[in-house]
Order: structure tokens, then C-alpha cells, then sequence
């Protein structure tokens, strides 16, 4: 399975990074959620992945016992999936503003500071 | 003691603005002059009672773990040169506040002055040698303040970028000795380097060493082939050559030399490289100073001569010539200084400084000429000034020396006395002649300095075998290394030395009566020009300048996809190229094996990945997204992260929703760009993909064991009270970081907030 979720993280950074390419805004943000799942995996299986046991300590137990999965990993990830989603939602919107404005999401319209 | 009189004029500079609402010009002039002659005051105690076998250095602990202290150190050569800045400081303090007048620019002149009163004094008394740099950099940068204080015209910058371009290379060169230095004797301490110069002299980096250093002290004194940017600073107010381009900063390398001379003197590089530059520069300033006209350059020209002259003595090493050298650099400053003022004043008083057009001012300006006349007088070696003592003495050193030495000190000596006619005598005696304006004799703050300094060049002159030998003899020991008995006298009778002195003098009044041919001569000749230093200076400055436009077209072209393409370029090319170099294929762990449902995750990730890269629709590349987004959540389940699966399925869910609100009314994708930037961008995203795979595989080649999963798992119910351990890591253990994550939320909601609210002005 391991060689499996690498293609998979290698696929999705491939998409990401094509798509960041595009001249198109909108790719360019879908581009940055799909980088943004690449490294999500990416961390999540170089912490070593444990199939089915969640990191729970259970009842009338002090600790967990192996084996379980790593839940620093998982706490990095959570915290990038929440700030991950702030950042798409503003430029979501960003895009959006900009849209109305300049009628257009080419990127090629955008690298002036003037009014075209 | 000493770190208080370093330290007086920064701590009075941030209070001149202050001063200056109450005092303007000509009172604030007077008031500030105060700082440097009080200091002049105990330098002068200090030196009077000096006992060259007790001299202590004085340490304050500044950064300890580096070896830098704020060490002091005030010996004979330190205090003559604190003489020198405090009492020219003071001349000048004085007459820059008469001649600069009131507003708000003279202000800014006394708070740069200041700060780079301080900064040489920093340079002379410092006992470390990082510390001498940081003081010797800082007088480049208030020199370039200085330089450029006339900021509104384009010759004064030009000048004092080129200064400050000059000199601060000059300065890098000497932070790669200084710390070449102290690789090889651990120490930064100027005193403990003296005391055992044996480690430098024998070591294998002596030779960079004597370069490096060199190459800081030859571009402060502007020493052929850098000499080119003194004569351009002279854009600078009067007052502001008066004081760094004749008596001080530029002095800061002959400083150097003579300060670090116990520990190289008798190397050869070190000898020759003083003789040859040093000799070099005599010749080619006085050369070049033969055409001048206007007042300060020809001054400027001389003062390159002279800088020269003292760097070769002190290569020339003999005892005899580091006296004459202490003696010649006394001089120097006392008659140089004068006459940049009285020059300043002639300026000031007639509107020009241009010697064609001056004379008759005897009358005019009593005071001036006193000063002007007895000051040319000391420059062209008369009796009985302090300018004959040291010409006397450099006659005599170079008479023991190679002929064509002795041939260039005769030429230097030569065009100095005609030099001095032009500066000293010609305004004063002259025919007068029509000026831009009427001249008139300025006020005392124009005159009291350079009648004192001038006065006491006579002094020391005739005083020569008492007074000036004390402090040459006080001064020139810390050069030599050792102690040197010094025994000087006016009159030596009628000699070979004093026949040459009478015939320099004729020869230079020779030259002043076919001045005007002398005008007439080029500044270089033929094919030297394109070899010219400051030629190659423009044109090195104009490549630079060219490749940083070229490089910053190409690299900050506007382009985003250009600047992503170099990002993941440069990361493919140094860390996967250095990652696929090392990586051993043998030893990767590859397992295909795998489950059903894992091989139907993989799939709707995959899938969902595929279709948004080639979606031709916002919707279905959106929808996409939320596939893979999903796919994602169901390997979290997989792999025991049940809190990511739950966050991940209803992010993912919330991000289609905006997305679908945001876009569902746009038109379709427009197809922007062609087939080959297509295939060009596959190949770098692809190529990146593969390296993240080939890390995770070569990741999973070593054994991984975690303190920290072991740490959190037996601390998440004694230390946070909670059985699921990634919410305690985040809510306990990490909580801080998780409050950054909510700020950062806040922030982008209140971005959004603005954005929907946003109304465009006119549409």
C-alpha cells in the first residue's frame, strides 16, 4: 500500500502543479487545494501509516496500546486542512471581486497594476 | 575615559535639531565647536602626560562570544590623530555654521559631521580590530552623507555613491583580512597582535592578509589606482574637505598602516607594495594637480600627492622615515586643513574659486591671507614653518634612498610650492580681477580657525627641536614598534638637503609663471584614457546596473506561471538532483500489495485529480476537487485518523458549496494556452511528482521511531485529561498553535467580510 499512496501523493502534485500552471485563476486555486491534499498525504504517510487503529487511549487504560496510528502527524494535518480551506474560501471570493471587475480570469490580464 | 570622548559626539548628534531652534547658523556654529575643542582639550592633557610604558587598553565587554569589546587604546599615534580630528574638528565646526548660514540643511550637517567625528575618533582609539571596522565603515557612510549633501544635484550624488562604492569595497576587503587575521591569531585584540606579531609573519595566509588589509587602507586614502573618487568628493561643502578629504578620513588608511606596521614591517609585499603604491600616488597627484585651476582641486590633488608620500615613508620603514612621516602628516593637516577653508571663505566671499579669475584679496580679506600665506608657506617647505621641518626630513630620507624615489619626492616637492603659490599667494597678490561677487572679509567664524591652525603650524615649526619633537617622538614609536629617539631642529645649516629645499622652491615659482600653459595640458593622454580607473569604475557600474535590469526582466517578468516554473525548476534541479544522485533503487521497500477497498480510494482520488486537470468546465472541475477531496477523507478513515476524515469531509463539502456559489454563472474555460506550454508544464509537474514519490519510498528505507508519538500517547490522559490524542495534542499540548490557526480563520473571514462588502468607486 505504501507504494500505492506515493503514486497517489505523486499524482496529486502532479495535478496541483500542472494546474498552478494554468493561465486560468480558477485552475490556479483548484491547483492550490489539490497541492494542498499532496502534502497532506505527503506528511501523513512519511509519519508511517498503521492500518485501522485510531490513536485513542481506551477506557480504564492510561495509554494506548501498539499497534496505533502516530497522532502528531494527524495533528499537523488537521491544523493544514483548517488553514488550507481559510485560504481557499478568501480566494474564492478574491476571485470572484476580481471577476467583476476586470470581466476576466486570465492571469496574462492581471500583471499590471493599471487600469487597463 | 576614552569610550566617553568616543561617545560625546553621538550622544550630542540626535540633540542638534533641538540646539538648532534656538540657535541657527552662525550661534549653533559656535555652540557645536564647543564638542570638538573640549575634547581637544583632554586629548591634549592626555597626551602631555603620557608614559608610553604604562599605556593600558581599556575593555568594556561588548560580545564576548565573538571576541568583539568595545577596546581602547590611547597611545602616542592615537591621541596625535585625536588631536588632529578635534582640533581641525573645531575649525571647521566653527566655520561651517558661518559659511553653510541658518536653515534646517546645517543642521543636518552639524548631526553628520558629528556622528563622523565620532566614527574617526572610533577608528584611532579602537583596540580591536572589528571594532575598527565598524568605526571605519561608519565614516564611509557619514561620508557619503557629506559627499552628497548638495543631494539635489546629479555630480554630488554621483560622487558620493562613487566614494561610498569605493571605499565600502575597500572596506569589505579589510573585514576579510581583519578576519583572516584572527583565524590565525584567535585574537581580534590590536594590542595582543603587536605583542606577538611572530604568529601572523610565519603563517600560510600572511600574504592575503597584507593584500586584503592593504586594499581597505589604499581605497580610504585613495592610493592609485583608486585615487579617483578624493578629487570627485570635492563636490562636498568647503568645510566638508576641509575636514574628511585633507585632514581626517582620508588620513584613516596611513592610520591603518602605521597602526598594524610592527607587525609587518620588514616583509617585503608589505615594503614594497607601501613604496610602490605610495610612490605612485606622490607622483601621478602631483602630475595631475599641475593643470587645476579651481581652488579645491587643486588642493585635492596635492592631498593625494601627500597621501602618497606618507604611505610610502611608511613602507620605507627606517626610523627616519616614520619621523618624517609623523611630521609631514602634522603638517599636512594644520596648513591642508587652512587652506580648504580659506579657500571656502574666497568662495563664500567672491562667488568663485577659480584661481584665473582671483587676486587682490590682500586688502579685502586681511585675516584670510594671514592664514592662506602662512599656510602656503608651510605647504612649500619655508622657514620656519612645520612644512620646512617635514620637506627638510623627506628630502633627507629619500636622499638615502633609490634614485627614482628621490627623483619623485624632488617632482612632488616641486609642484607642491607651485601648488601652494596657486592656493596661498596668487589670490591674495594677483591683480585684481573682476569676481561673481564683491569680496569682503567673512566674519570671525570664517577666520579664527584657519588663523589658529595657521599660527600654529609657525609654532610647532619653530618650536621643532622641543615641542614637535615631544610629540613626534610620543607618536612615532607606536609605528616603529619599538622606542625612537627623536631629535628634530629647524636649522641644520647650509647642507645639500637645504640647497635642494632653494631649488624646489624656485623650481615650483618657474612652473606658477607658465601656469597658463600648464592649464593648457591633458588630463590623460591618448590611449590611457579607456585604462583610466574611473573609467573602468563607470563602466563596471554600468554592467552591474545592466545585468540587475536583465536579471530582474527575467526573473520578475509578471508572469505567475514563470516564477512557479523557477521555483519547482530550481528545487528539481539542486534537491531532486541531489536526492536521485544519492538515492540507492535497491534499497527502496516496494510492497504492491494492497486491499480492495484501498485500491477503490486510490481510484476515486486519481479519478477526481485526472478529470479536474482536464476539465473544460468550472463545474466539473469543481466537482472534481470534491471527489478527490473525498477519496482523501476515505484513506484517513483507512489509516486510523477518523478526527481528519471528519474534518476533511465537511471542509471539502463547504469549499464546493462557495465554490459552486462563486463560479456557477461564469462562462466556460477559454482554452489560453497552447499545446506546447501544456507539454512543458507536464514535464515539470510530473517530474516534481515523481520526486515526491521516490521521497516517500526512500523515506520508508529507514527505520522511524518516535519519541514524540510515545511522549504524547502516555502523557494525552495524565497531562491533558482526554483519551483522543490528536484533540489533546491540539486543544493541550499545542494549543497555542491551534489558537494561531484560529486567527488566521478570523482573518480570512473578516477578509471575505471586506471583499463581499467591497463597492467599487465609479462602477
Amino acid at each position: 500500500m505504501i507504494l500505492f499512496l506515493a503514486l497517489i501523493t505523486g499524482i496529486l502534485t502532479t495535478v496541483g502543479i500542472f494546474l498552478l500552471l494554468r493561465r486560468s485563476l480558477v485552475k490556479v486555486i483548484l491547483g492550490l487545494a489539490f497541492l494542498g491534499h499532496a502534502a497532506n498525504l505527503l506528511i501523513f504517510t512519511i509519519g508511517r501509516i498503521t492500518k485501522g487503529k485510531a490513536a485513542f487511549v481506551p477506557e480504564g487504560l492510561q495509554s494506548p496500546f501498539e499497534p496505533f496510528a502516530d497522532p502528531l502527524p494527524q495533528a499537523l494535518i488537521l491544523t493544514a486542512i483548517v488553514i488550507g480551506f481559510g485560504v481557499q474560501a478568501f480566494l474564492i471570493v478574491l476571485f470572484k471581486q476580481n471577476y467583476k471587475s476586470l470581466k476576466s480570469d486570465d492571469l496574462d490580464d492581471m500583471n499590471t497594476t493599471d487600469m487597463l | 575615559m576614552t569610550l566617553f570622548q568616543i561617545f560625546i559626539p553621538f550622544l550630542i548628534a540626535p540633540f542638534v535639531p533641538l540646539i538648532g531652534k534656538k540657535r541657527e547658523g552662525r550661534d549653533l556654529g559656535m555652540v557645536l565647536a564647543l564638542v570638538p575643542f573640549l575634547l581637544f582639550i583632554s586629548f591634549l592633557f592626555e597626551f602631555i602626560n603620557l608614559k608610553p610604558a604604562s599605556i593600558t587598553p581599556e575593555v568594556y565587554q561588548w560580545i564576548p562570544s565573538i571576541g568583539v569589546d568595545l577596546a581602547f587604546r590611547s597611545d602616542g599615534l592615537s591621541l596625535l590623530f585625536g588631536l588632529i580630528i578635534t582640533g581641525i574638528g573645531s575649525a571647521v565646526f566653527l566655520f561651517a555654521g558661518g559659511y553653510l548660514g541658518r536653515g534646517i540643511e546645517t543642521i543636518k550637517f552639524y548631526i553628520y559631521i558629528l556622528i563622523f567625528m565620532g566614527a574617526m575618533l572610533g577608528i584611532v582609539f579602537s583596540d580591536n580590530l572589528l571594532l575598527l571596522f565598524i568605526f571605519w565603515e561608519l565614516t564611509s557612510f557619514s561620508s557619503f552623507l557629506l559627499i552628497g549633501f548638495k543631494h539635489k544635484y546629479v555630480a554630488s550624488r554621483y560622487a558620493a555613491l562613487q566614494a561610498l562604492l569605493v571605499t565600502g569595497l575597500g572596506g569589505l576587503s579589510l573585514l576579510a583580512g581583519v578576519i583572516l587575521i584572527n583565524s590565525v591569531t584567535g585574537t581580534f585584540s590590536i594590542s595582543a597582535i603587536i605583542a606577538d606579531p611572530s604568529v601572523i609573519r610565519e603563517s600560510s595566509l600572511l600574504v592575503p592578509i597584507i593584500i586584503l588589509i592593504l586594499g581597505g587602507a589604499f581605497t580610504k586614502s585613495a592610493q592609485v589606482p583608486f585615487h579617483f573618487w578624493l578629487p570627485n568628493a570635492m563636490e562636498a561643502p568647503t568645510p566638508v574637505s576641509a575636514y574628511l578629504h585633507s585632514a581626517t578620513m582620508v588620513k584613516a588608511g596611513v592610520f591603518l598602516v602605521a597602526r598594524l606596521n610592527p607587525v609587518f614591517t620588514g616583509i617585503n609585499l608589505w615594503n614594497d607594495s607601501l613604496m610602490i603604491f605610495g610612490g605612485t600616488t606622490m607622483v601621478v597627484g602631483a602630475f595631475l594637480a599641475l593643470k587645476q585651476t579651481d581652488l579645491k582641486k587643486i588642493l585635492a590633488y596635492t592631498t593625494l600627492s601627500v597621501l602618497g608620500t606618507l604611505i610610502m615613508l611608511t613602507g620605507y620603514g627606517s626610523d627616519m622615515a616614520l619621523i618624517t612621516m609623523i611630521v609631514y602628516l602634522t603638517a599636512h593637516a594644520l596648513y591642508k586643513g587652512t587652506l580648504f577653508l580659506t579657500a571656502g571663505a574666497i568662495d563664500h566671499s567672491t562667488g568663485t574659486r577659480d584661481v584665473r579669475i582671483l587676486g587682490g584679496l590682500l586688502k579685502k580679506m586681511p585675516f584670510t591671507a594671514y592664514a592662506g600665506i602662512i599656510a602656503a608657506f608651510s605647504m612649500a617647505g619655508m622657514i620656519p614653518m612645520v612644512g620646512f621641518v617635514g620637506k627638510e626630513l623627506l628630502y633627507e630620507t629619500s636622499l638615502s634612498g633609490e634614485p627614482a624615489l628621490f627623483f619623485g619626492v624632488l617632482f612632488a616637492g616641486v609642484v607642491m610650492v607651485y601648488s601652494a603659490i596657486q592656493a596661498g599667494i596668487h589670490p591674495y597678490f594677483a591683480p585684481e580681477k573682476e569676481t561673481p561677487l564683491s569680496p569682503h572679509e567673512g566674519d570671525f567664524t570664517l577666520t579664527a580657525g584657519t588663523v589658529t591652525a595657521a599660527t600654529l603650524g609657525l609654532i610647532l615649526g619653530v618650536s621643532a627641536s622641543t615641542l614637535l619633537a615631544g610629540m613626534v617622538g610620543l607618536a612615532v614609536s607606536p609605528v616603529a614598534g619599538k622606542t625612537v629617539d627623536v631629535s628634530l631642529g629647524l636649522w641644520h645649516g647650509f647642507n645639500m638637503v637645504l640647497f635642494l629645499s632653494l631649488g624646489t622652491i624656485f623650481a615650483g615659482y618657474g612652473l606658477y609663471t607658465v601656469r597658463e600653459k600648464l592649464y593648457l595640458l591633458p588630463q590623460v593622454y591618448g590611449p590611457l584614457e579607456y585604462l583610466m580607473p574611473s573609467k573602468l569604475y563607470d563602466k563596471a557600474l554600468n554592467l552591474l546596473m545592466f545585468t540587475a535590469k536583465a536579471q530582474t526582466s527575467f526573473f520578475q517578468n509578471g508572469y505567475l506561471r514563470n516564477y512557479i516554473i523557477t521555483i519547482f525548476a530550481t528545487a528539481l534541479l539542486l534537491v531532486g538532483g541531489y536526492f536521485f544522485y544519492h538515492l540507492d533503487l535497491t534499497e527502496l521497500v516496494i510492497d504492491p500489495s494492497m486491499e480492495m477497498y484501498e485500491a477503490i480510494a486510490g481510484v476515486v482520488i486519481i479519478a477526481g485529480a485526472i478529470i479536474a486537470a482536464v476539465a473544460n468546465s468550472r463545474l466539473y472541475a469543481v466537482m472534481a476537487l470534491g471527489i478527490t477531496g473525498l477519496g482523501v477523507a476515505l484513506v484517513f478513515i483507512l489509516y486510523g485518523a477518523p478526527d481528519l476524515a471528519l474534518t476533511q469531509f465537511s471542509i471539502e463539502t463547504l469549499s464546493v458549496i462557495l465554490f459552486v456559489l462563486a463560479i456557477y454563472k461564469l462562462p466556460k474555460f477559454l482554452k489560453l494556452s497552447g499545446k506546447n506550454s501544456k507539454i512543458r508544464d507536464l514535464i515539470i509537474a510530473s517530474s516534481m511528482g515523481v520526486f515526491i514519490t521516490f521521497v516517500i519510498l526512500a523515506v520508508y528505507v529507514h527505520e522511524h521511531s518516535s519519541e514524540l508519538k510515545d511522549f504524547f500517547a502516555s502523557e494525552s490522559l495524565p497531562g491533558g485529561k482526554g483519551r483522543n490524542i490528536v484533540n489533546v495534542i491540539l486543544v493541550d499540548f499545542r494549543a497555542l498553535d491551534t489558537m494561531g490557526e484560529i486567527m488566521v480563520l478570523g482573518i480570512a473571514a473578516i477578509g471575505i467580510y471586506g471583499l463581499v462588502k467591497l463597492v467599487r468607486k465609479g462602477g
